[in-house]
């Protein structure tokens, strides 16, 4: 209890002290953590580097100064491409997503064993980023825009999945529960006590990962898998600075548009 | 019709919700089934339809026993008993008109379900009961449109279009104000005397209890402790069920209420 | 049942989620045209795909078994950096993310302190990891103190942005009645929003530590330190069953820094 007696009457404390102490000894922990970190990261640091770094800054952005514009004619396809990988990179992770959730949640899953499976399709897909994804399908099917998308893709199913199926573990029970005692088979139950809470999750979901995918697609080209991050590459390894700030400007242009789209979507739907 | 034979539920924590309940209820009998929190109302009528599953005893609906049915068989008993929840529970996302339809669930296949294809006399009794409900025009209405007292209104449509022969009411006027609480009360037990149905219906209030039941049964930890008429509830009863507390004034309304309510 | 010269309508239809038809249409439309035209112009080798094909496999097989020993000290060595990497970033990003978080919160801060703040969250969220790794790498040289800063400016972008959402969601009748006790500007920060969003942004700052982990993984492809640039390499060399290994390592990590996170979480709330 909180309320602790004392000589001089009752004293009302927030937490109890051995709570108190474990907050306090987790706060030292994470200090020393952060203490150690940060030795070891320096250690590896060239601080002569590091001390350059403004001279740096400054001179690679006047370089970058004025933007080519001109090289817009090229980026168009690109941009096209990129966009596309993201979007149906996007479509294909939430057409695989969707079941995978459903057999992920407590309240919706067949079977134990089924979710451990779902889990483990969630887990090994998200646990690896995008951009290694991109590096192995590169090596599986080719240099290109489907290397870059099924990347996307793969990656992206175990993040909406992961999503969706904490969406659907948080509908609201009772709803269900009233359908249920209609008589409803399990699968009317799906249709109609679960579905209609969790659609506007899924639609959310559905967008805000494309709108990150729209992202994660600009930079799968460094490793060749597509998109504008092939121009990006080349444009930094052949020290084409006024080109580098052009594409970083439609990268930019375009991360806002998706941010806005999805934005807009999101909106609309709930 | 309904029969409870030393129903007992423990749930997995080893809280006894329920200790040898045993409870028969007529055909066509409103009861009202009072008692504080905690003292197993609700479980008790979950029990009944098996949304909580009893650990011990039977439960008999006519000739069926609802306590030994599979799954299957289950789901066609349960389109006997209409639900009223206490939050009403309606699905919020769905419309007014899909929600009373949901009813109709336990009648309809998987694909007519999806599609929303309720058979005819299923889509007019919707309108019929929404009508009976005075929310006719609310039909395409979203559910989270709705006010508090209609949302349960809707909520007692999807109960009575299962064509049940039990209601089983949970705390029905629990988040209501007290007049919509009086009108929700009363258009329950007018529809039960309209269909001839039986009810057991949860609830807190003592008073509208009085008003609104033809039998009144206390639950305290899990136990029977009253089953008696309305004006059985003498302080006494009231101070076995409840615990000690001035009960005069809760009970002597009573007649001048039931004057004001059915002016 | 009611008789068949009922009043009542015999059919009903859900109302259309886009009421206006032409739009309903014109969207349903547009979609089919974007989606055939994106698929008709994505160019794919296939004839290079089937030649990758036993390549994927071989990739595959490399899991069974994956070779740890070979290169073990060499893996630990990068994994390691990325753990130290991913951890004092997430701790860097989240001590600046607190205050550009509160002023970028609508319902808190005077409107100069909230457009300069969400300044700073849209430019941090704009660019991937990545492409700022490349960028610091030019900056500050190669190796982990790159990513670092990479990871801690993503990590702003992330956690300022969603900690403002979560103060501006956040239940006013609550704040107003802590307000209405006369509290001062800190206090009510301290009892009224703190409260409030605290559980929710410890799992926010564990998540975010999962998402470190993951980018402090490939920050080394383009040099940032870490276990990425041994991916590439193992990649390129055709190493696959070292390249298996990493990925083993990379793939237990995140699930136990998942299954930690998800316990912590519990526990604080």
């Amino acid at each position: 209890m909180p309320k602790i007696d004392t000589a001089d009457g009752p004293v009302w404390k927030r937490r109890q002290t051995p709570k108190q102490l474990m907050i306090w000894f987790g706060w030292l922990i994470a200090v020393a953590i952060a203490a150690y970190a940060w030795h070891l990261i320096s250690e590896k640091t060239v601080w002569f580097f590091v001390w350059d770094a403004p001279r740096q800054m400054l001179d690679i952005s006047t370089r970058m100064v004025p933007p080519a514009w001109s090289y817009m004619d090229v980026l168009w396809k690109p941009v096209w491409d990129t966009i596309n990988i993201a979007t149906i990179g996007s479509m294909i992770a939430m057409a695989i997503a969707i079941p995978v959730a459903f057999a992920a949640a407590h309240n919706t899953t067949p079977h134990r064993l089924v979710r451990a499976g779902a889990l483990f399709i969630i887990v090994s897909t998200r646990s690896i980023n995008s951009l290694v994804w991109a590096l192995l399908l590169v090596v599986v099917v080719g240099p290109g825009v489907l290397a870059g998308t099924l990347a996307i893709g793969i990656r992206s199913i175990g993040g909406c999945a992961k999503l969706l199926y904490e969406g659907i573990e948080e509908i609201n029970q009772t709803q269900v529960e009233a359908i249920e005692a209609t008589g409803a088979s399990p699968a009317q139950k799906m249709i109609y006590g679960v579905l209609p809470q969790v659609l506007p999750t899924f639609a959310g979901v559905g967008v805000f990962r494309w709108d990150v995918n729209v992202r994660g697609s600009t930079i799968l080209g460094i490793v060749g898998a597509g998109g504008i991050g092939v121009q990006l590459n080349a444009s930094i390894n052949t020290l084409a600075w006024t080109q580098v700030s052009m594409i970083l400007l439609v990268i930019l242009g375009a991360v806002i548009l998706s941010e806005w789209i999805s934005a807009k979507v999101r909106h609309a739907i709930i | 019709m309904l029969r409870l034979e030393n129903v007992t539920k423990r749930y997995k924590t080893g809280d006894v919700a329920l200790k040898n309940v045993s409870l028969e209820i007529p055909e066509g009998q409103v009861i009202a089934l009072i008692g504080p929190s905690g003292a197993g109302k609700s479980t008790l009528i979950r029990c009944v339809n098996r949304l909580v599953e009893p650990t011990e005893g039977t439960i008999w609906l006519g000739d069926t026993e609802l306590t030994a049915l599979s799954p299957g068989d289950l789901r066609k008993a349960r389109r006997r008993m209409g639900m009223i929840f206490q939050e009403y529970a309606l699905v919020e996302r769905l419309t007014v008109m899909e929600n009373v339809l949901s009813g109709r669930l336990g009648y309809v296949g998987f694909w007519q379900a999806w599609f929303r294809k309720f058979p005819k006399k299923d889509v007019r009794e919707a309108y019929r009961l929404l009508d009976r409900v005075g929310l006719m025009h609310m039909a395409d209405k979203r559910a989270d449109e709705l006010s508090g007292g209609q949302r349960q209104r809707v909520g007692i449509c999807r109960a009575l279009i299962q064509d049940p022969d039990l209601l089983l009411v949970d705390e029905p006027t629990a988040s209501l104000d007290p007049k919509t609480s009086r009108q929700i009360m009363r258009l329950i037990n007018e529809l039960c005397k309209e269909r001839g149905l039986a009810a057991i219906i949860n609830i807190h209030d003592v008073h509208l209890a009085q008003m609104y039941s033809q039998r009144i049964v206390g639950l305290k930890a899990g136990e029977l402790v009253f089953d008696g008429p309305p004006d059985g509830l003498v302080p006494e009863v009231l101070t076995e069920i409840y615990g000690e507390e001035d009960w005069e004034a809760t009970i002597e309304d009573v007649d001048e209420d039931e004057e004001e309510a059915s002016k | 049942m009611s008789p068949p010269t009922s009043p009542y309508p015999n059919s009903w239809k859900k109302p259309h989620f886009i009421k206006n038809p032409l739009l309903r249409w014109g969207l349903i439309l547009g979609t089919a045209i974007y989606v055939a035209l994106a698929l008709g112009t994505m160019e794919v080798n296939w004839i290079r795909v089937w030649e990758g094909l036993p390549r994927g496999q071989r990739l595959l097989a490399a899991f069974f078994p994956p070779n740890f020993s070979d290169t073990r000290g060499v893996i630990i060595d990068g994994i390691l950096e990325s753990i130290w990497m991913a951890i004092i970033a997430t701790i860097g990003g989240i001590v600046l993310s607190v205050p550009v978080g509160l002023g970028a919160a609508r319902n808190l801060s005077p409107r100069w302190v909230y457009l300069f703040c969400r300044f700073i969250v849209a430019s941090s969220r704009t660019f991937p990891e990545i492409i700022v790794a490349i960028f610091a790498v030019k900056f500050f040289g190669f190796g982990p103190f790159a990513g670092f800063i990479a990871l801690s400016i993503g990590t702003v972008g992330f956690f300022a942005k969603l900690l403002a959402e979560d103060i501006e969601a956040m239940n006013k009748t609550q704040a107003e009645a802590v307000r209405s006790t006369g509290s001062s500007w800190f206090q009510w920060i301290n009892y009224a929003i703190q409260p409030q969003v605290m559980p929710r942004m410890i799992g926010l700052s564990l998540y975010r530590l999962d998402i470190n982990f993951r980018e402090s993984a490939v920050v080394g492809i383009v040099g940032a330190g870490g276990i990425g640039a041994h991916l590439i390499t193992s990649i390129s060399r055709y190493e696959y069953d070292t390249t298996a290994a990493i990925l083993l390592v990379i793939i237990a990590i995140v699930i136990s820094l998942e299954y930690t996170s998800g316990y912590l979480r519990k526990w604080v709330q």
